[in-house]
């Protein structure tokens, strides 16, 4: 069984390929190099004209788990599917859905759909694994994968103020991507969710957590020293502190430095770049920003752009949730602390065009995509559904691409917005290359899957292919023909079969010792016993659907 | 027919006796079948699973063979237009099947406990809340604020697990324990709650009243001193039971507990912990939510959920349906009285004052096969283990067999 992709245009950066006229051969799901004429050739889709690139990879979007799972039982109302004919802003095109809280069976779909064949999840909380692993195995579609949360666990931050050694933490950290079947570690508002069960409300890069008398910038290092020691492709994921907080982009500058230069991924930058200026003490601080992000080649940031309409906001900082619940639409809110591991806010809100704040979130945003020179280092999201839902990612495309289109919905927004942002001067467009980088080839490197975000030989086959269009909304909201692993299963934007896809893990070593004490520490503190905890391959694969990956580390600096 | 294997190592085991999940049970399971660690609850469990049965499919009550009653029971569905799934006895991986069977059916779904989980939803949904989970309360809590359940009923290792330990994480006291609104009070706790509310504004006319009147047979000093309290506590929780309200628009009362809650965290922290009342009804909320897109009361139609608490109460529907599938795989519970042709499959002690049309036993998830279960606090899922082999098949091996046969 053979399939040729005859004539298409390949756009595969991770070769270099800018438009290549080239054929594509698939073979028991993997992309194959030229077979020789006497092997049959099964199949032939005739792609002449069309735009060929990998499947695309969304490297942060929360699609599943607790607080996804909080966010669809709180907002039923969600579900009722809005219509083009109610748009939700000034500047909603057909594409701008409003879905927020799509059930598992609609996120493989929507995503398939639109083109991307992996998704993952960012907050999985480590208490939380199997809850995380039941949503994603219940997602059709696509392939999927998890960072762990760190850091604000009370067994983390234990072994920090008992100066443990970075080896004993090393194997922690190992322990629990073992544990939790996660390919990454992220951490959220370091040290402040823990803090904020102290009734901290507030936790700055280098002030202390009152009962530890920790900093967010020891947590910082600790973790990316582990991340780097133990090969983890994927660098340490960071949400940084002072989520949304006017002036919290030197908190975001600082956070740059904690790492002593070792690779760190910020993630949703837009929502830590605010700085306090102008009379409503609230201004774009994206080019100081983007000026660090060119400047410090270890780091790498997704942008979390804002989409205007209704959405909701889950997050694991409950701290800064707590303070965001005052902004709710509609006006309430779920904050939870959980299991002396971590915690979850989630926020309904409602992005407006004529809301100053709103307005200059969605520019700062832009600015940052604009203003960041490698693509790379810098990651297409929304942070789903934080900043908008993932399937606003074609509107989003377009307005990278198209100066014109991008600066129509700019004279749209809020006046006193418009004001204080520099957007109109940056005239940069994104080529199809560029996006390929970034929702492609970038992002499959960052988290280190060797095989997917390219189609070079040996590749997953999964593989998107477009109609050339002006719109480049329209074009990509609707592929011609979506391959998953080797399958074809979507045609003209629908999906023509159902897969399951696979969950992507990292399982570095760890001394098996480090389970000693905290199978002693789960016996006296939590409501759980350490075997209960840990997740098995089993668990994700005895239903003949989900299968796991693991992927092999980089080469260990230690 | 049951010839059963028992595992005969002592292992540690999960129980789903009641909505803490208790994994620290250690089962022999060999005669005489020993248990430790287990509650009042988990032993009449583990002791109604291990009793010896002879339960066999059947169909119009005659015993059949298990092939014969899957092709009843998919007869029975596929002629029906408006199918009620109700009962919904189960665990995570059971719930999957049945949401797909019932996607393919147009049926409704409801989970026997839902009366108390709906008060939950609905009052988040109004307002939302502040919440902790398990771990957190045995760590953290100083204050205990119990609002018209004594805990132990339901959750009867509560207070050994998460108030009695002497291991916290912050060498915290051992927390106050307040009750309020037990008993014959629990009907009066609108008013009750109401107040506390208003004590909450110094502004309010409550305060000028003197400490000793009462509110609904509560004097004002005592509810003061319960919020000072709240107010002092480094890490207050707040606990209450949807099953113990057993009044009108108990979600009102629910809403007014997370208010209070909402309220006090403006300067201090305490969270919500809501009790539920077990049969799976958190596996069964969850598996739906994440599913449908849906929490616990909605129903298919072509294939498409919908959402409404009220209407899809299995009460509202049972005169209605044109077909009734009971699930209860815990317990043993009989299905409701119903008119319309019934399927029951469920635990295999079970017996019935009018049979069903169709009878099928299944195996009890962590007794007879594996399964996941949510806890109360929603946070946790866990594994549960199977302790012996025997011939009852799973309830997603049986739905899945239906769903094979629908015509």
């Amino acid at each position: 069984m053979i399939t040729l992709l005859k004539n298409g245009r390949i756009y595969d950066p991770t070769s270099g390929k800018d438009g290549v006229i080239q054929d594509i051969y698939i073979k028991n799901g993997r992309i194959i190099a030229k077979p020789s004429a006497s092997e049959k050739i099964t199949q032939t889709y005739d792609l002449t004209g069309k735009v060929v690139m990998a499947g695309a990879i969304d490297m942060h979007s929360h699609i599943g788990g607790g607080k996804v799972n909080i966010a669809r039982m709180m907002l039923p109302e969600y579900q009722e599917t809005k219509k083009y004919t109610e748009p939700e802003a000034h500047v909603c095109t057909p594409n701008c859905s409003h879905n927020a809280t799509p059930s598992t069976t609609d996120t493989g779909f929507r995503y398939i759909e639109m083109g991307y064949t992996a998704a993952f999840e960012p907050a999985l909380m480590p208490v939380n694994a199997r809850q995380t692993h039941l949503e994603m195995a219940d997602t059709p579609m696509i392939d999927k994968g998890a960072y762990a949360m760190l850091g604000n666990d009370d067994y983390f931050l234990r072994m920090l103020t008992a100066k443990k050694d970075q080896k004993a933490i090393n194997d922690y950290v190992a322990w629990i991507l073992n544990a939790t079947q996660s390919i990454g570690i992220k951490v959220v508002n370091p040290g402040g969710i823990n803090a904020f069960k102290f009734n901290q409300r507030k936790l700055d890069l280098d002030e202390n957590n009152s009962y530890y008398q920790i900093t967010p910038r020891e947590i910082l290092k600790s973790l990316s020293t582990a991340v780097h020691q133990l090969g983890i492709a994927k660098p340490l994921h960071v949400h940084c502190n002072n989520l949304g907080a006017a002036g919290n982009f030197q908190t975001t500058l600082d956070t740059m430095s904690a790492s002593d230069g070792l690779p760190m991924h910020l993630t949703h930058i837009q929502f830590h770049s605010y700085g306090t200026e102008g009379d409503k003490k609230f201004s774009s601080a994206a080019a100081q920003i983007s000026e660090a992000l060119n400047k410090n080649k270890h780091i790498t940031a997704d942008v979390g752009q804002i989409l205007f309409g209704q959405t909701v906001t889950a997050s694991g900082d409950n701290m800064m949730q707590q303070l965001n619940a005052k902004h709710a639409n509609p006006k309430k809110s779920v904050i939870m602390d959980i299991e002396c591991d971590a915690g979850c806010g989630v926020v309904p809100f409602r992005y407006k065009d004529q809301n100053y704040v709103n307005a200059l979130q969605w520019a700062i945003g832009l600015e940052i995509f604009l203003s960041v020179e490698d693509p790379w280092r810098i990651f297409l999201t929304t942070d789903h559904p934080n900043g908008a839902p993932f399937t606003s990612y074609p509107h989003l495309i377009r307005l990278l691409m198209d100066k014109t289109f991008r600066n129509e919905a700019f004279a749209k927004l809020n006046l006193d917005a418009q004001a204080m942002s520099n957007l109109t001067s940056l005239d940069r467009e994104y080529s199809l290359y560029d996006i390929a980088i970034m929702t492609r080839a970038g992002a499959a490197n960052l988290i280190g899957l060797n095989d997917r975000g390219h189609l070079g030989v040996g590749a997953g086959a999964d593989i998107t292919i477009y109609t050339d269009q002006t719109d480049r909304e329209a074009m990509f909201a609707k592929p011609d023909y979506v391959f998953k692993d080797g399958e074809l299963v979507v045609k003209d934007g629908k999906v023509v079969k159902v897969v399951w896809g696979a969950t992507h893990t990292a399982k570095p070593a760890f001394d098996i010792a480090v389970e000693k004490d905290l199978k002693d520490y789960f016996e006296k503190y939590h409501t759980m016993q350490l075997d209960s905890f840990k997740m098995s391959d089993d668990e994700i694969s005895n239903d003949g659907r989900g299968s796991v990956i693991v992927h092999k580390n980089k080469k260990s600096s230690h | 027919m049951k010839s059963s294997t028992n595992i005969a190592l002592p292992i540690s085991h999960c129980c789903p006796a009641c909505g803490l999940l208790c994994d620290d049970l250690v089962l022999n399971s060999i005669s005489p079948v020993s248990i430790k660690n287990a509650c009042v609850k988990g032993v009449s469990f583990f002791e109604k699973a291990f009793a010896k049965n002879t339960a066999n499919p059947s169909v119009a009550g005659k015993p059949t063979d298990l092939n014969n009653a899957i092709q009843a029971a998919a007869n029975i569905l596929s002629t029906a237009n408006h199918p009620l799934f109700a009962g919904l006895g189960t665990e995570v991986r059971g719930m999957r099947s049945v949401m797909q069977l019932a996607e393919k059916t147009d049926a409704t779904l409801d989970h026997i406990h839902s009366e108390g989980t709906v008060c939950n939803t609905l009052a988040m949904q109004n307002s939302g809340w502040q919440t902790t989970t398990l771990t957190e309360v045995k760590n953290r809590a100083d204050v205990i604020l119990a609002i018209g359940t004594d805990i132990v009923s339901s959750h009867p290792r509560f207070f050994e697990k998460l108030v009695w330990n002497t291991d916290t994480l912050f060498n915290k006291p051992k927390p106050e324990v307040i009750y309020l609104g037990l008993a014959e009070k629990t009907a009066k706790l609108p008013e009750i709650m109401n107040a506390l509310n208003a004590l909450m504004s110094t502004k309010n006319p409550l305060h000028k009243k003197p400490d000793n009147d009462m509110i609904s047979g509560v004097t004002i000093a005592s509810l003061k001193q319960i919020l000072e309290k709240l107010k002092a506590a480094k890490y207050g929780v707040v606990v209450w039971s949807t099953s113990a309200l057993k009044f009108p628009q108990a979600e009102l009362t629910v809403q007014s507990i997370t208010q209070l809650i909402s309220k006090l965290n403006e300067t201090n922290r305490v969270a919500g912990l809501p009790l539920n009342s077990g049969d799976g009804d958190s596996s069964v909320n969850n598996t739906s939510t994440w599913l449908s897109g849906y929490p616990t009361r909605n129903r298919f139609v072509n294939g498409h959920a919908e959402y409404d608490a009220y209407h899809f109460s299995t009460k509202n529907q049972l005169n209605r349906c044109d077909a009734l599938l009971w699930v209860s795989t815990f317990n043993a519970y009989q299905p409701p009285a119903c008119e319309a042709p019934t399927i029951v499959i469920g635990h295999s002690n079970m017996q019935f004052e009018k049979q069903p049309d169709v009878f099928i036993p299944v195996g009890i998830p962590g007794v007879d096969h594996t399964g996941t279960m949510f806890r109360m606090d929603s946070s946790v899922a866990m594994p549960l283990k199977k302790l012996r082999d025997t011939e009852l098949p799973s309830l997603s091996d049986v739905i899945s067999q239906i769903e094979a046969k629908l015509a």
